[in-house]
């Protein structure tokens, strides 16, 4: 009878080995090794481990549990949006020189991190209008609260007023990230054109007010005057949370005055991944760079003169700062900056553009059969790629039918707020059709009789 | 005449003000000076708090107040030539200038003599 | 050459599906569209392919050697859990699709969360935050919350022994704590009689990790705990040294009643040039209530749904529900380890620690006699002295042997200090090489010190200058 060989995965000690090791150590076993534990061993209640092939089929079917939408039968987007990715990105970003690196301390055997990620912040830069990014935060909403944390930073003043358009989620985030400080926030509510009102936000400006924040193109889809907020805003920071595929048609924060912009870089290059891991982006002046959170790369020489990246200004970060940091960010998501890199480098600026204006046309498209088939759009300012539009009260029902006819059909906007029932939230990008838009407002109407 | 603070900054009086600065060991530890976080002028410390502060690359050094008072210059050189700091530490690398409210407080500073003993017992 | 400077204008790389509705953009304002220069770089796919391969080749990896960073956990990485990551039915749902469409997504997101409560002994997870960090900050926010739920706001402060990683005094002070140093004894461990002297009401928490950051197990934790239980405090767990223990001890049975963990360290989902990770937080049922919302449930007739309906959570930490494909491949290397090759897994990392240890101590002064856990801590300041060459050289010149270089100048408390965690993945062999490579550069620190001095020499760039990159900041390309 064979002897059963015991395999453990990825851990290469045969038992020889173990013995020779326990004796170069100077002990018998390995219980030895806890010999100072002053703790019994509890034998963990899971299964025993599985091979790999079983492990493949179970998640597999896990993964098989799942709907998975036709890209373009997608008309929701709220902060996830569906747009065409190119093979070749995950191709890149899946070489195990990015995947299984680590932070690049060690610049010298990291400069494939460190300039992918400046060229990143160059990028980021670019689409924003700003001076200085950095290599990348958790998300646009974790990117938002350490946003206004360093507007509180920069002037001290602790009234936070926020547009009533910014992402119902963000919001959420910025205020459990304030609890650690004495932060308010004022909600400031949008007009009949769907855009923060500005006459509102005059008003409620006053000695203690230290940032104004809102979103662009806004959560319902309306873009905002920044020329007019930046007026409003007076010495106030002003903080605008981008959606970073319309950076390519709209005319950037950092060209009207605004002071920080962050935003979720999900669009460029990332599948919708159940809303994670996605990436933050951040970027800011000159002049506030040392109160910026996150990690940054910057350009230098080497010992002989050659050109090479190092990461600056780590007196910021926790590591070095401790209990006084910028923040406490240590581990980021500079794979998915990178796949942002990839994807832009990729579709360059004409190609941006062409996505955006793709995106424009298709859900400018939507409205308007939307409008000829007897719905009405809520608001009257300019939109982007998403816009609102009024639904009957069982709209709900309608949606879930819609779903099991294979569309993920605007949001009912309910969802987010009590107070937003009976509206909707389409959204459209380069991957719906004429065809699908016509599909989509065919089963809408079958369903509705 | 120089008086030392246990956490390693200088002072040298001039009438009622007191030169500050951080001792030559002190940038010798610290490694090349990158940027000084100079406080406004006007500013009013005490004795013992920490009112500024100076980084280099891997590490950032709190200055202690050795004496109270109020800031009324600062080294505005520092801005652009943070290295003067470890050029000439005592001299032209001073921090800032303070009007002393309680010049008492120098007598709980240390000599020259005493403080380079201090150094070398801290090891 | 950086990617803006092989662009060409004109060059694109890629190509859309032919456009059926044309783009008009009749009613957007003149001054709101865009004229400012978009300067990204034009390239062909080749280009960029090319580029990034270029990038590629000079990055050191896991894959390709060693790489024993203290507290980092660089164990093998998994190809098997990339490619189920990638799977369609997980990159290509959306958050806001219904709960019944997703409920495979759901099942391995509950599921986790169990295993992963059975693995710390604590009661219910969030699988939420997405990096150690911001797991200390939602324990620490959740800390916060217990305390003021109960009326006690006097509570404010948070005990940080000396040795912490700079994180937990960074989270601390950012859920609004003021953080207090608690000094180590000489051998690195908590000082019991330190702490008891900093014991009072108005301590909120304790934040410790077990072993700690020199790798010794501090074994007067359950005393530890009673005490900061009985002064009405709460006991915080770093997860990041997990990996000693899984599988044998748990956090949970230790008194802790919050507890983070970092999947990109224990469990094996990889660093990706400093992230994504994913931080889950787990607390002790009395203290589920204040978990971020929404928290993945499972209802009495099986299946899963997200629970909104927690009135006293501290709210979110980031927008949708957490760093799912991570969370996918930490579920499968759960599957596949199991309870046995957890287990084996963490003795195994403890071997090799203990092993590595006693063959460097031929060179090195090791921080602490003690038996080490997963890593040890190596005290480098009587080689300075000896032979002038710091340990950063040490460090610098170990890349010229093609392996990176342990943690260096961490914990604070050891002086020139040298972390080193091997982790299970590491054969014998490679330890052997290691130490073999440091008693090279030992010799070489004695009889050829500037050789130490100047490195690195066989890398892609020499050492770098980060001073004046610091002093004179260049964050872009121009």
């Amino acid at each position: 009878m064979r002897r059963k060989v015991n395999v453990f995965p990825y851990i290469p000690h045969t038992e020889q080995e173990v013995q020779e090791m326990l004796k170069v150590i100077g002990f018998e076993s390995i219980e030895d090794l806890y010999r100072d534990v002053p703790m019994t061993v509890r034998r963990l209640n899971l299964p025993k481990g599985l091979d790999e092939f079983t492990v493949t089929r179970m998640v597999k079917q896990l993964s098989e549990k799942n709907v998975v939408v036709e890209k373009e039968k997608v008309f929701a987007g709220a902060g996830i949006y569906v747009h065409h990715i190119p093979y070749v990105v995950k191709s890149i970003v899946s070489r195990p020189e990015f995947v299984t690196a680590y932070t690049p301390y060690q610049a010298e055997v990291s400069q494939g991190t460190l300039q992918a990620l400046f060229e990143y912040q160059t990028m980021i830069c670019e689409l924003t209008g700003m001076e200085v990014a950095n290599s990348s935060m958790y998300d646009g909403a974790s990117a938002l609260a350490e946003a206004v944390l360093m507007a509180h930073r920069i002037n001290g003043r602790t009234k936070v007023l926020m547009s009533e358009a910014v992402h119902p989620e963000y919001v959420q985030t910025c205020k459990t990230y304030a609890r650690g400080f004495d932060l308010q926030f004022v909600s400031i509510a949008v007009d009949e054109n769907g855009s923060t009102d500005l006459k509102l936000l005059a008003n409620f400006i006053d000695a203690e007010s230290c940032a104004v924040v809102v979103q662009q193109p806004n959560f319902f889809g309306i873009i905002e005057d920044l020329r007019r907020v930046r007026e409003v805003a007076k010495d106030l920071v002003l903080i605008v949370v981008a959606e970073p595929i319309s950076l390519s048609l709209l005319e950037p924060p950092g060209s009207f005055g605004a002071d920080i912009v962050v935003g979720d870089g999900q669009p460029l290059g990332i599948p919708p991944n159940f809303g994670g891991p996605t990436v933050g982006f951040f970027a800011t002046l000159e002049k506030y760079v040392r109160k910026m959170p996150g990690r940054i790369i910057g350009q230098t020489k080497d010992a002989e003169g050659k050109t090479g990246y190092v990461m600056i200004l780590q007196t910021r970060e926790q590591h070095i700062r401790r209990g006084k940091a910028t923040s406490n960010i240590c581990t980021n998501h500079a794979l998915m900056a990178l796949t942002n890199a990839v994807y832009m480098s990729l579709m360059g600026p004409e190609g941006l553009r062409e996505i955006a204006e793709r995106s424009y046309a298709n859900a400018h498209y939507l409205a308007q059969r939307l409008e000829e088939k007897g719905f009405k759009l809520k608001f009257k300012g300019p939109f982007f790629n998403e816009f609102v539009f009024v639904v009957p009260e069982d709209y709900e029902r309608l949606w879930r039918e819609l779903f099991n006819e294979g569309f993920l059909a605007p949001l009912p906007l309910a969802w987010f707020d009590e107070r937003y029932r009976g509206l909707a939230l389409a959204c459209a990008t380069e991957v719906n059709t004429k065809e699908s838009i016509e599909r989509l407002l065919d089963a809408m109407e079958r369903g509705l009789k | 005449m120089k008086k030392f603070a246990k956490t390693h900054e200088w002072v040298k009086v001039d009438g009622k003000l007191a030169v500050v600065g951080i001792s030559n060991h002190a940038q010798e530890k610290l490694g090349d000076v990158v940027y000084v976080d100079l406080p406004q002028v006007g500013k009013v410390v005490k004795k013992g708090e920490v009112f500024m502060s100076v980084e280099s690359v891997k590490a950032a050094s709190d200055i202690y107040a050795p004496v109270s008072g109020k800031i009324v210059e600062v080294n505005e050189k520092l801005s652009n030539q943070p290295e003067l700091i470890n050029k000439d530490a005592e001299g032209e690398g001073w921090l800032v200038k303070i009007e002393m409210t309680n010049p008492d407080e120098l007598s709980d500073l240390l000599d020259e003599e005493a403080y380079r003993r201090f150094c070398e017992e801290e090891g | 050459m950086t990617i803006f400077e092989k662009s060409v204008k004109g060059r694109k790389g890629f190509k859309l599906p032919e456009g059926s509705v044309s783009f008009e953009g009749k009613d957007l304002p003149d001054h709101l569209i865009r004229t400012r220069k978009l300067a990204l770089p034009e390239l062909s796919e080749l280009d960029v392919v090319r580029h990034y391969t270029e990038l590629a080749s000079k990055n050191y990896s896991v894959d390709k050697g060693f790489y024993p960073l203290g507290s980092c956990t660089m164990k093998y990485n998994p190809k098997l859990n990339e490619f189920l990551a990638s799977l369609e039915g997980f990159t290509e749902i959306h958050p806001y699709q219904p709960v019944e469409t997703v409920q495979g997504a759901l099942q391995l997101m509950y599921e986790l969360k169990e295993a992963l409560c059975e693995i710390t002994g604590m009661d219910e997870i969030s699988l939420q935050p997405a990096a150690g960090a911001h797991g200390e900050l939602t324990g620490m926010l959740i800390v916060r919350a217990y305390h003021l739920s109960r009326n006690d706001t006097k509570r404010n402060v948070a005990l940080v022994p000396d040795s912490a990683h700079g994180t937990n005094p960074a989270s601390a002070a950012m859920a609004g704590f003021e953080v207090v140093e608690l000094k180590s004894t000489k051998d690195g461990l908590l000082d019991v009689e330190e702490l008891k002297k900093h014991l009072n009401d108005r301590v909120a928490v304790l934040m410790l990790t077990n072993p700690n950051t020199l790798g010794l197990f501090e074994k007067d934790i359950l005393e530890i705990a009673k005490l900061v239980h009985e002064a009405g405090a709460l006991l915080y767990y770093d997860g990041a040294n997990l990996n000693a223990i899984m599988g044998r001890f748990r956090p949970g049975d230790m008194g802790f009643d919050v507890v983070h963990l970092n999947l990109h360290k224990t469990f094996s989902t990889p660093h990706g040039m400093g992230g994504p990770g994913s931080g889950p937080v787990g607390v002790k049922q009395f203290l589920a209530r204040f978990l971020p919302v929404p928290l993945v449930r499972k209802s009495k007739d099986g299946s899963y749904y997200l629970d909104y309906d927690l009135p006293e959570s501290i709210g979110r930490m980031r927008s949708f529900y957490g760093n799912f494909s991570v969370l996918v491949k930490a579920y499968a290397y759960i599957l596949t380890m199991g309870e046995d090759g957890l287990k084996r897994a963490s003795e195994m990392a403890v071997l090799n620690a203990n092993y590595l240890r006693k063959l460097l101590s031929k060179y090195f002064k090791v921080a602490s006699e003690r038996t080490c856990m997963h890593e040890f801590v190596v005290d480098g300041s009587e080689f300075v002295k000896k032979t002038g060459v710091r340990i950063l050289d040490v460090a610098k010149r170990l890349l010229d042997y093609g392996v990176h270089a342990p943690t260096v100048y961490f914990p604070l408390i050891v002086h020139e200090a040298m972390m080193i965690e091997p982790t299970e993945t590491e054969s014998k062999q490679t330890l052997d090489q290691f130490a073999e490579i440091m008693g090279k550069i030992v010799d070489e620190a004695i009889n050829n010190p500037d050789l130490v001095k100047s490195a690195p020499h066989n890398t892609p760039v020499k050492r770098l200058d980060d001073v004046t990159a610091t002093k004179n900041p260049i964050y872009r390309y121009q």
